[in-house]
């Protein structure tokens, strides 16, 4: 009797899957008049949620502006969460071009994000533009789909790494970062040219993406003169706050997301003296970045951030390829050839332009956390211009090392 | 030396926050026999609702923490009551359904608070470093183990001098017998259920300044509480807190020590305690 | 009334020949994993249909076998020597896990294999030198079984269906035979079993063996399909989802858990279209099964419909 029941369940599962299935979900579409689709992939859950969401931010605040037109064509803009890691991506990833069938896909947020789907999306060739690091993707491994306009992990780094040997004196460091591919890189970036410049990473730390307590690797920082941290989304506010807590007195160094401008509301006076490295900053001063804050100022009363920055200035990228294109997506060969041929000067984050691999070639900007009438704002302190992937190395000689990983640079002996 | 003595009081404060975590679910399972897999996500809504209270409704922390425990208790109750009840007798059915709760309840938390985490501030007086003797120790870990104390303390005194803890006691050595004396033992499963989740919520609550609050936390705390009662004993109040520093350390002392292998090294033990000693070390009964 | 072989015989018909009427590469993506979680579901109803233990750590074993593959893959070797690998690896896994689980029944054997489920996941999450902890490890190609690649959805999905097919024949096999009959006596009446001569304990040990065997199936079919494993494959989470499948389809049949798996991946891919929470929906689905239709969704339904149709009746 229960079999006979499930089969005919079975039969009936099956029939509403061919009901289904043969209805016409996508009729034929011509080209012109067809709005052009967006994708973003983003988390809006868990640590790297405040990215995330700033991401979104960054970029309707754009398309809003522009009225969902871009080079006179319709924007359909389709946000998805991944959840902030690679299953989660690789599954958004698979829904956003097979069932969305979007033009472009934007983000996904993390390193290792990236690094799952890229293979897939470069397989289906969609011009995929995104602000997580993954050094390899425009360098050992390059998907030739891809673009990016905020900086490989170690970009900001190499800089930082510089700064902290020059002109911070610092000759002993702990560095303490995420264990995933972000964190690998970023630290690898910076050891290798702090260690070049005369200085010395004595141990790394490696906590998991979702750390509770950090304690016990604070119990391990002793002996050094110098902290270097890279934490993404909203754990830099839990370990600086850790930090403070434990009574650790030692300058800190961070990347791009450690200091980050949107989270510095949320700081407490532990972050005082934070230094940190990051492609964007929030008292450059030209009409881009102004426009631009002031839009994320009305739109979603934040303030502005790497993530919204990074964001928004693809937008801009994407407009000017779509702008070239005369607003024509259906050869991708020459959608990715006008977006690597892109050339801006005046954006949020200042001028730049792509190399070869499709990584950009801007500025770095060093800023410091001060308390400025009351509350805590970044201030830029020094400025690296032109600062490719390869910085300040050549490129050959970069790409004969292997990519940075939790073990290389290898600690000195 | 300074490092080892971090991490042996942070590992005591951890067992501190274990303990009101898991003392809750040893008892339920301890007098209910039923594993409540829905604990995580109590202690997470604790969390959540207290953040709320001291972010959005500028309630003072402590008294926040005193009223998450209740709505969190109310909680509980309400679940007992229309939900597990009616599948008194069917174990298997009641795991279940916890565990179908948690889900919901996990989900019910992204709706309301969305998924970014949230930082509650350590309440003003305890934030920063104690100094004594040249060390510096965050002063708001210290005070969570007071009030792991201060709670262990008062439990005790409920089991042992009242007599609601009586009951509790005979419930959890016989339950047959116990309704057969005249206890009316499916009131006082609501009872320890909702004393269970309250204790839980204000865990949640408390543990927040350390923690904060994401989604994930019930994920992370229920193996924790899990491997507490199944340490320590099921039913039993010191077996509980014994379980909690045992828990606390092989958690910190693995993290820091051996990275690589630091859950093997938190669940290793639990996996050896049901295959070897099912009642663990101070429990009444095996699972 | 259609006899049931032939609805049977349709139905497998009908998934057969998908490909040809699903309209959309994502839609035939869909049905591949419905596939994939049924011979998970499959694996796991051994234990908790026929043999009355519920497990709480199959997604370990799953996962195991995926790791297995995608490791070796890595490290350069071809793909039938990581598919031989993950299989072995992860029954070997079974084998000790299912001797420390077995001195405990009911309460205590969930509590275990969570306990080892919980282990395998810590390892995949933290033991970064060999599983890449959260960045995962990425598979580059898919088998070309007698010269036919397996790349495309289309062809993937055949090779699936066929894998499905077996894995379904082998449990009908078990489940009909002497072998699966005294299974069932184990959960009903263990100490009767005990004391008729038959060895319980034996019975078990090789029943949770043909279970682990039937997961590690579906991870190797799992890890081809998405060419990427990561720790949240292993975790709790995961279990708790095949499980889900398993009882709200009909523990103890056959045909139940291919019914839960269909349910639970249409609502998490199709419906999360629609609905942003659909865990929400997962778990409450998950409740309402266990309360009001504990023998599982396709039983349950039409004992509703039955006592409908008698109210309507009177």
């Amino acid at each position: 009797m229960r079999t006979t029941l499930n089969r005919r369940k079975f039969l009936l599962s099956t029939a509403a899957g061919i009901g289904a299935g043969a209805l016409p979900w996508r009729a034929a579409r011509a080209q012109t008049g067809k709005p052009v689709r967006i994708g973003l992939l983003t988390v809006k859950t868990g640590p790297l949620a405040s990215g995330g969401v700033q991401m979104e931010q960054g970029i309707t605040a754009f398309l809003k502006d522009k009225d969902y037109t871009l080079a006179g064509r319709k924007v359909d803009f389709i946000s998805a969460d991944t959840g902030g890691n690679p299953a989660g991506a690789k599954t958004k990833a698979q829904e956003l071009i097979e069932r969305d069938e979007v033009d472009f896909i934007l983000g996904p947020l993390a390193a290792f994000e990236l690094l799952a789907i890229t293979q897939y999306v470069e397989q289906h060739k969609t011009p995929m533009m995104s602000l997580a690091g993954a050094d390899d993707l425009t360098q050992r491994k390059p998907n030739p789909y891809f673009v990016r306009a905020s900086a490989t992990s170690s970009q900001a780094m190499h800089p930082m790494g510089h700064y902290a040997a020059t002109e911070m004196k610092l000759k002993r460091v702990i560095t303490i970062d995420e264990d995933f591919a972000f964190g690998y890189e970023q630290i690898g970036g910076f050891q290798q040219v702090f260690e070049d410049n005369g200085g010395r990473v004595v141990k790394k730390l490696w906590p998991p993406l979702v750390t509770a307590d950090y304690t016990p690797y604070l119990a391990q920082i002793s002996d050094v003169d110098g902290v270097v941290q890279g934490f993404a989304g909203s754990n830099p506010l839990k370990f600086m706050k850790q930090y403070a807590d434990s009574g650790l007195k030692l300058p800190v160094c961070g990347g791009e997301t450690a200091g980050d401008d949107a989270l510095l509301p949320h700081f407490g006076d532990e972050a005082i003296g934070l230094i940190s490295a990051c492609p964007y900053t929030i008292d450059l001063d030209n009409d881009a970045n102004r426009k631009f804050k002031a839009l994320l100022k009305r739109d979603y009363d934040v303030v502005a951030g790497f993530y919204a920055a990074g964001l928004y200035v693809i937008g801009m990228v994407v407009e000017a390829a779509l702008e070239a294109l005369h607003g024509d997506t259906s050869d991708k060969e020459a959608t990715i050839k006008a977006l690597r041929a892109v050339n801006l000067k005046d954006t949020p984050r200042g001028s730049f332009h792509f190399d070869d691999l499709g990584n950009v070639v801007g500025n770095v900007f060093i800023r410091r956390v001060e308390k400025v009438g009351g509350s805590l704002t970044n201030v830029t302190i020094k400025t690296y211009e032109n600062v490719g992937q390869f910085w300040p190395y050549d490129e050959k000689a970069y790409l004969a090392h292997p990519v940075y990983s939790r073990d290389y640079p290898p600690l000195k002996s | 030396m300074n490092f080892w003595l971090v991490l042996a009081i942070n590992s005591v404060t951890l067992g501190g926050l274990l303990f009101l975590l898991s003392a809750g679910f040893s008892l339920i399972f301890g007098l209910m026999r039923i594993p409540n897999l829905t604990h995580g996500s109590l202690f997470m809504l604790g969390a959540y609702f207290g953040a709320s209270l001291v972010l959005w409704f500028h309630v003072e922390f402590w008294l926040a923490a005193v009223i998450s425990g209740v709505l969190v208790a109310a909680i509980g109750a309400g679940i007992e009551r229309l939900l597990l009840r009616r599948l008194a007798g069917a174990e298997l059915a009641q795991v279940l359904v916890t565990l179908g709760l948690s889900f919901m309840v996990a989900d019910l938390c992204l709706m309301e608070w969305t998924g970014d985490p949230i930082s509650v501030p350590t309440p003003p007086g305890l934030s920063g470093a104690a100094h004594f003797a040249r060390l510096a120790f965050p002063a708001y870990r210290l005070a969570i183990i007071a009030v792991a104390v201060v709670v262990a303390v008062a439990l005790w005194l409920l089991l042992e001098r009242t007599r609601l803890g009586a009951m509790i006691r005979a419930g959890v050595d016989d339950p047959q017998m116990a309704r057969v004396v005249g206890i009316r033992v499916s009131h006082l499963f609501t009872t320890i259920f909702a004393l269970g989740a309250g204790l839980a919520g204000f865990a949640g609550m408390i543990g927040s300044p350390i923690l904060s609050v994401y989604p994930g936390l019930d994920q992370d705390m229920l193996p924790l509480a899990l491997v507490v009662v199944i340490l320590g004993g099921t039913g039993s109040l010191l077996g509980s807190l014994v379980g909690s520093f045992i828990v606390g350390f092989l958690f910190n002392f693995g993290q820091a020590l051996l990275p690589d292998l630091a859950y093997f090294v938190l669940f290793l033990p639990m996996v050896l305690v049901l295959a070897l000693r099912p009642q663990g070390l101070f429990g009444r009964y095996a699972p | 009334m259609i006899p049931s072989r032939l609805a049977v015989a349709a139905a497998l018909a009908a998934l057969a020949t998908l490909p040809l009427w699903m309209s959309g590469v994502f839609y035939v993506n869909i049905a591949s994993q419905i596939l994939i979680y049924a011979v998970f579901a499959l694996g796991l109803n051994v234990l908790v249909g026929y043999a009355g233990l519920v497990s709480l750590g199959h997604a370990g074993l799953f996962g195991v076998a995926a790791y297995g593959v995608a490791y070796l893959l890595a490290a350069g070797f071809g793909h039938g020597t990581a598919i031989f690998a993950g299989l072995a690896v992860a029954v070997l896994a079974t084998a000790v896990f299912a001797a420390l689980a077995l001195r405990a029944t009911g309460i205590g054997f969930i509590m275990i294999t969570l306990a080892l489920g919980q282990i395998l996941w810590g390892l995949a999450y933290r033991w970064i030198g060999v599983t890449n902890g959260d960045n995962g490890i990425s598979v580059a190609t898919r088998p070309a079984p007698f010269g036919v690649s397996l790349a495309g959805s289309t062809a993937f999905y055949d090779a699936t269906f066929v894998v499905f097919l077996l894995a379904l024949a082998a449990s009908a096999v078990f489940v009909r035979s002497p072998f699966g009959v005294s299974l069932n006596g184990t959960r009903d009446q263990p100490r009767r079993m005990n004391a008729l001569g038959y060895h319980v304990w034996m019975i078990r040990y090789c029943a949770c063996l043909f279970s682990g065997l039937l997961t590690a199936i579906a991870g190797i079919l799992f890890v081809y399909y998405t060419e990427f494993i990561s720790p949240q494959t292993l975790a709790l989470a995961s279990s708790a989802e095949v499980l889900l499948m398993v009882i709200s389809g009909g523990s103890g049949t056959l045909l139940g858990p291919i019914a839960g798996a269909a349910l639970v991946v249409i609502v998490k891919n199709v419906a999360s279209a629609y609905i942003e929470r659909w865990n929400l929906l997962l778990g409450a689905i998950f409740v309402a099964i266990v309360i009001f239709m504990p023998e599982g969704f396709v039983p349950g339904t039409i004992r509703l419909a039955r006592l409908g149709l008698r109210a309507a009746k009177a």
